[in-house]
């Protein structure tokens, strides 16, 4: 299997003065670029379906219980899909629940097996150990504070940075696949009566389901954030470049330079 | 064509087609095993067998939360529902004397059950969570009779599979397979929080499957039918619901 590659030596002599022009080289392995595409394809689906099963009740609570009779710990200023919320506003958005949880649940499933797959290979095959890993000198505080700031300045990677994670990337991808991704499969399971069934603690280690579905909005709300500054990074680094690379796992280096 | 390239178009070729199989097989299994929803096929098909398949292999035993009574909501919200229909209407002036609950299909014993009789039948008490799917919750005291016990009174057949429960309610219909039917939380409620069970939680009579979502509760109950085939049903689809756009299964 081909793995992502730390700098190539084509890369070196590239940068040695050599041209290169026609450099092409493995970015991501095929098993990456799947999974990436599947989770993207499920967060976006899970995000629309979010969005909808959200709106019939744009309320919040903590504990166990909380409906429109119970003081609410906050309250989205949105419209809503069912007249019994009231919203301030005058009119009811049509019921799209129905599709929008069926939609959920099987977006999930595929996210939750690609993640799976990801996850399992990435220690196989040392994927996050070569790539994500912080690795000596990036646990300096100024390498940290220069990858801060090349991001300030909306710099574009250039050398290296075509073939491998800058700090700060490394951090955020760690803390979205070992973080944010098992904290939103946990909070949408301790919604469900049968799993808590099953697994009681599940939820009263949350504080109870409405805990539950609370941090399950948070954790959601980040990942958006996540997804937002992720796909704004791909076009300041280079949009074709990047997406390239993603798709058919080659990119660039001499381009990439540029 | 490199080496490399040909070991990797028949790694790709055999991990393809073992994959394949193993759906195959997968398929075969869940049917066989009744792990196949009845709106287990369409688009949602996918999604909706992995969420039925996971829940029967996972919490066939499992019991739902109960509570202590500390945590019985001071806000058991009775949501909005159609205005009753004349028949009810009728039925609520007698105060539901004259209420029956008729159990057909595969039965020994059909029969039609008033109110009293059901009461005569030992009452049982559980503390559980009502959630809705649209996100709230409230946690109350219900009582009534064990839906198994009901179905014993009747003898149920072993063939049957699936129980559907009709409200007095034009087109509100919904069915559970047997294991959440001889569930131990599975009742037939006509008692909330000490009291009667008011009409605006589903009285006189009204399904409690804590396991489920809110929408499988279905209220003012007043028809069982044990079946081996739902899709005598409606569109066959095993409920209401799915006729609506939701899914048959609401463990999530």
């Amino acid at each position: 299997m081909d793995q992502i590659q730390s700098v190539p030596k084509e890369l070196v002599a590239a940068r040695a003065g050599h041209a290169l022009s026609t450099l092409q080289t493995s970015r991501h392995t095929a098993l990456v670029r799947a999974t990436h595409w599947i989770t993207a394809l499920s967060f976006l689906a899970l995000l629309l379906s979010g969005i909808e099963i959200l709106i019939s009740h744009p309320r919040f609570y903590w504990g166990e219980n909380g409906n429109v009779l119970t003081p609410a710990l906050f309250q989205l200023p949105i419209p809503s899909s069912r007249p019994l919320v009231a919203t301030g506003y005058g009119y009811v958005l049509p019921d799209q629940n129905g599709w929008s949880r069926y939609l959920h649940f099987q977006a999930a499933w595929f996210a939750a097996l690609a993640g799976l797959v990801y996850v399992t290979s990435g220690f196989l095959s040392g994927h996050f150990r070569k790539n994500l890993l912080l690795h000596g000198e990036d646990f300096s505080w100024r390498a940290l504070g220069a990858s801060i700031a090349s991001h300030l300045r909306f710099e574009r990677p250039r050398g290296t940075e075509a073939w491998s994670y800058n700090p700060l990337q490394r951090l955020s991808y760690l803390f979205v696949i070992f973080a944010l991704f098992p904290l939103i499969i946990w909070t949408g399971l301790a919604m469900s009566p049968a799993f808590t069934s099953a697994f009681p603690s599940s939820v009263t280690l949350l504080d109870g389901r409405q805990s539950a579905r609370t941090l399950h909005f948070f954790v959601a709300v980040a990942l958006l954030l996540f997804f937002m500054v992720h796909v704004g990074m791909v076009f300041i680094a280079g949009f074709r470049v990047r997406m390239r690379a993603m798709i058919t796992g080659r990119t660039d280096g001499s381009r990439e330079d540029a | 064509m490199t080496d490399l390239s040909r070991r990797k178009l028949i790694k790709t070729g055999l991990s393809t087609a073992t994959g394949i199989a193993g759906l195959g097989v997968a398929a075969g299994l869940a049917k066989n095993h009744g792990l196949i929803p009845p709106d287990g096929s369409g688009i949602w098909g996918v999604g909706e067998t992995l969420n039925y398949a996971t829940y029967r292999l996972l919490t066939k035993h499992s019991m739902a939360r109960e509570f202590p009574r500390s945590e019985i909501s001071a806000t058991p919200l009775a949501n909005d529902i159609a205005p009753p229909s004349d028949a009810f209407k009728k039925l609520q002036e007698g105060g539901f004397a004259d209420w029956r609950l008729t159990v057909e299909g595969m039965v020994d014993r059909p029969g039609i059950f008033s109110l009293e009789q059901l009461k005569t039948y030992p009452a049982r008490s559980q503390v559980t969570q009502l959630a809705c799917e649209e996100g709230w919750s409230y946690v109350a005291e219900w009582t009534g009779v064990l839906l198994s016990h009901v179905l014993e009174v009747a003898g149920i057949q072993p063939q049957a599979r699936y129980v559907v429960y009709f409200s007095i309610e034009p087109d509100w219909w919904d069915s559970i397979d047997m294991i959440d039917a001889l569930h131990p939380q599975t009742y037939l409620a006509y008692g909330m929080n000490g009291g009667d069970l008011s009409v605006g939680n589903g009285g006189p009579l009204r399904m409690r499957v804590p396991r489920q979502l809110g929408y499988k509760n279905v209220k003012f109950i007043n028809r069982l039918v044990v079946t081996d085939d739902l899709s005598k049903f409606g569109k066959g689809l095993g409920s209401a619901s799915p006729e609506g756009g939701y899914a048959w299964y609401a463990g999530i």
